[in-house]
């Protein structure tokens, strides 16, 4: 097979410049096998975050030619022939290299009010499979951070960093909003608190998520409607107070009691 | 002298997958200051990449399973070798582990009338697996890592631990480690540290294991004077994908063949039948006929020989291959798309068919995979107090792959993730039982501290040294070579020489260019040593265990003999230093009661 000539962006918090590496190439080869070769011959020390390289733990996500995918699932000859480019993802700080600093995301996923089924009854609870697969679908999430790193509220206004959760966290309160246990209702604070209502379903987080997930049409929009019926809805707000709320507010239950 | 920050925690655990992670809920419940240091980010650990299920006798599909089945299938599939009470525990508690992880958030896959759905597996009599589609291991590391963040514990995140430190009475006090980020050192103090650190399986070329299972918590447990158990009971999984070789080694999940799919060679005949041993004949069908009908109703028929536990379905698929009838790059054919229906295979096998179609383009609904064995798990760990989870080192616990003795010679599938829960959580009880007994240590030793960070860095002032690199890709190539599934006497004393000579002298002279901050590089340099001692232990016991057993076949001894099936070898390192002399003895097994040896007994 030919040689092929990989751009890759190389530097720190400093700065930094796109490196050419040229290299041959194997049959059926992904892009982190062509990095990780390069790390064994030219740059030992050309840093890239990876475990599994299989697809299922979300760590080398990166932006080949320009778009964000992860490089263990993006082989080299489904790529247009010529440079491949390889840069860091854009929408969090660089730490070296291709490796960025993600820890946003783990800031959010501390905000999140945790999940509080009821006491599990005799010989487990009961819930049936059409109503886990819809939060199965969210649970599917690797945290690669893709849909994170393309989402133009974050990637283009650092600020909104502060009071939006992003499209990872909103299919997580997507799936403990539907969570056949869960009796803790976040409604009020993924929109007030994780800013839901920034999100303009433009899809580009669908469009990148490895693992097919349908963020937007699946999540986001349900989540949009869910919380602002919680608000605005004057039948559904009677009803809560009648019922005077089969779920508890996000504040009595930021963390879990042991069961 | 080099300047480092420091941390106090009641708590230290070393590794952030299931068996980390449940400890440190137990840990926290008991009102004990936690802190988890993990070489990557938070939910990416090994345990994302079992598929098939979590093991527990709920009974929820074949009312007649119990605790007592699958305790003798844990010691059967273990081939007696297993430490019985660990096995025992194991059985009992997996239940309540699994409702454990519902309360705290997981989606189980459900039975029709609303129950956790259970999938059959190699080994287990019923079907017995928890799961959820084939991403089980995901959805276990999910559920406690969500639960851990929820208690808000202090997780430190691509911080590598170099070594373990001692107080001057020899007891754990801690921990020396890096930031990879930065490059700088940290260290750790704690009244108790738990291992919970995986596997090994990097050392081999193939395997289906991340860069993460270099052994570190078993090397770090040897110096710091625990002993290692059942080193070369290493399990080949017989289904990895062998091609695109990038991609060779890659798992293909056993819940393949738990959902129908078969084993064929080049001929398209179904070996599998060819080779049932002994003690598997009484219980395995004997056509394929009776084997179709068992998938259906298990008291239809007899169990498939492709659900045969791993060591023997491995050592199928090897014969084959040997003898000429393998698949065009070197394995055999998993067909489930001739037997199961597209719908089906998606639905319950979602991620097997997205990495074939996306890394190999073939589509698993109508084409057959090409499979073969691949290294996967080590058996083999520290040596532990099954109730406790404790080393013979005070204060020191391991939990999961990185302890030993729990499954034996063989691992059965599905055993790997209830054995993280199981074990997970009793290590966390039994250190802060002895947090609370007011054990823990005195100082901590600042010497053992400076000798570790001059180690680590001494690749970066030589003038000149290899590549670490160069080194690894050498011992994987020795390992899977001399050390793989398939072993004989001259080969392994060729291994041991080279693991005692050239490998340790390359590894004390390597050379790491470039900085500290996030270098891989240097990262591979402080993993290699790791990867030697445990290659170590794994090659000694090997040349031993003078029979084959398990996930420990010789073909100058091919049949398991009975002496050796009454003790473990294990393995320390004298006055427990890092480059003491290494010894290996015989330590008997512990003997079963007789209620239990009934249990094996009634079964046969």
């Amino acid at each position: 097979m030919a040689d092929v000539t990989m751009r890759i962006w190389r530097g720190d918090a400093e700065g930094g410049d796109f490196q050419e590496y040229t290299i041959a190439q194997n049959e059926g080869e992904v892009v982190l096998d062509v990095i990780h070769r390069i790390q064994a011959t030219e740059a030992p020390d050309l840093a890239c975050r990876w475990n599994c390289k299989a697809g299922k733990c979300g760590s080398c996500s990166a932006e080949i030619n320009g778009k964000p995918r992860l490089m263990c699932m993006t082989r080299m000859d489904e790529l247009p022939e010529g440079t491949v480019t390889v840069a860091p993802m854009r929408t969090f700080p660089i730490i070296r290299d291709l490796v960025t600093d993600v820890s946003f995301n783990f800031a959010m996923a501390e905000r999140i009010p945790a999940v509080l089924p009821p006491p599990m009854p005799e010989g487990g609870y009961r819930m049936f499979q059409e109503d886990v697969e819809r939060g199965q679908e969210f649970r599917k999430c690797i945290e690669c951070f893709l849909c994170q790193d393309v989402c133009h509220v974050i990637r283009d206004h650092e600020d909104n960093k502060h009071h939006y959760a992003g499209p990872r966290f909103f299919i997580r309160y997507a799936e403990l909003e539907m969570h056949p246990l869960d009796t803790n209702d976040r409604r009020d604070y993924v929109r007030e608190e994780m800013g839901l209502g920034y999100c303009n379903i433009t899809k580009c987080c669908t469009e990148v998520c490895p693992e097919h997930i349908k963020i937007t049409d699946n999540a986001i929009i349900p989540l949009k409607e869910r919380a602002v019926d919680a608000h605005y809805d004057p039948i559904a707000w009677l009803g809560r107070k009648i019922r005077n709320g089969s779920k508890r507010s996000a504040a009595e239950a930021g963390v879990q009691p042991a069961p | 002298m080099t300047e480092y920050e420091h941390h106090d925690y009641d708590v230290l655990i070393i590794g952030a997958g299931g068996a980390g992670l449940r400890a440190a809920i137990e840990a926290k419940q008991r009102g004990l200051s936690v802190g988890i240091v993990t070489k990557s980010l938070l939910g990416k650990a090994h345990t994302v990449m079992a598929e098939g299920g979590i093991a527990a006798a709920m009974g929820n599909i074949y009312a007649e399973d119990n605790w007592q089945v699958h305790f003798r299938d844990t010691m059967r599939g273990g081939k007696m070798l297993n430490n019985y009470r660990m096995a025992e525990l194991h059985a009992k508690e997996a239940p309540d582990r699994v409702y454990e992880l519902e309360q705290w958030g997981a989606l189980f896959d459900r039975t029709k009338d609303g129950r956790i759905l259970q999938r059959d597996f190699g080994g287990h009599r019923y079907a017995r697996l928890a799961h959820v589609g084939d991403r089980t291991g995901l959805e276990l590391i999910r559920t406690l890592q969500q639960k851990v963040v929820s208690m808000g514990t202090d997780v430190f995140m691509e911080c590598k631990v170099l070594q373990l430190v001692h107080d001057s009475a020899g007891r754990i006090a801690g921990a020396v480690a890096y930031w990879r980020p930065t490059g700088e050192f940290v260290t750790f103090g704690a009244k108790a540290v738990i291992l919970a650190t995986g596997g090994v399986g990097k050392s081999w070329k193939f395997t289906s294991n991340s860069w993460e299972s270099t052994g570190d918590g078993h090397a770090m447990a040897l110096w710091a004077g625990a002993e290692l158990i059942d080193m070369e009971c290493i399990q080949f999984h017989p289904t990895g994908m062998v091609w695109p070789f990038s991609v060779r080694g890659l798992l293909v999940t056993e819940g393949v063949r738990g959902d129908g799919g078969v084993l064929r060679n080049a001929e398209g005949e179904r070996f599998m039948f060819r080779y049932v041993a002994d003690m598997f004949r009484a219980e395995t069908a004997e056509s394929e006929e009776e084997a179709d009908k068992w998938y259906a109703d298990h008291s239809a028929g007899r169990r498939p020989p492709d659900l045969l536990p791993r060591d023997e379905v491995a050592r199928a698929i090897n014969a084959e291959v040997k003898a000429g009838r393998g698949s065009p790059h070197g394995g055999v054919f998993l067909d489930i798309g001739s037997r199961r229906s597209a719908e089906y295979i998606r639905r319950r096998l979602p991620s097997m068919y997205h990495q074939f179609m996306e890394l190999a383009g073939v589509d698993i609904t109508r084409e057959a995979m090409e499979i073969g064995p691949t290294c996967h798990y080590i058996m083999g760990g520290v040596k532990v107090d099954a109730d406790t989870a404790a080393t013979r080192v005070a204060g020191l616990y391991a939990a999961g792959e990185v302890a030993g003795g729990m499954h034996g010679a063989n691992r059965l599938g599905g055993n790997s993730l209830s054995d993280l829960v199981v074990f997970g959580r009793r290590a966390g009880v039994a250190a802060a039982d002895y947090i609370d007994a007011g054990s823990g240590p005195a100082d901590f030793d600042e010497g053992e501290v400076a000798a570790a960070i001059e180690r680590a860095l001494a690749p970066f002032t030589r003038e000149s040294g290899e590549n670490p690199y160069d080194i690894q890709r050498d011992l994987q190539d020795m390992m899977q070579a001399n050390v793989g599934i398939i072993r004989n006497g001259p080969e392994l004393a060729d291994a041991l020489t080279q693991l005692d000579g050239t490998f340790s002298e390359r590894v004390a002279n390597l050379k790491v260019t470039g900085g500290r901050a996030y270098n891989p590089g240097w990262n591979l340099a402080t993993d290699l040593p790791s990867m030697i001692t445990v290659s170590k232990c794994v090659t000694r016991g090997a040349i031993q265990r003078e029979e084959s057993r398990g996930g420990h076949t010789r073909e100058d001894f091919p049949k398991a003999s009975a002496e050796f099936g009454t003790f473990n070898l294990a393995h320390s390192v004298s006055a427990g230093t890092y480059d003491g002399e290494f010894a290996t003895v015989r330590s008997p097994l512990l003997t079963m009661p007789d209620e239990l040896k009934a249990l094996l007994e009634e079964a046969k």
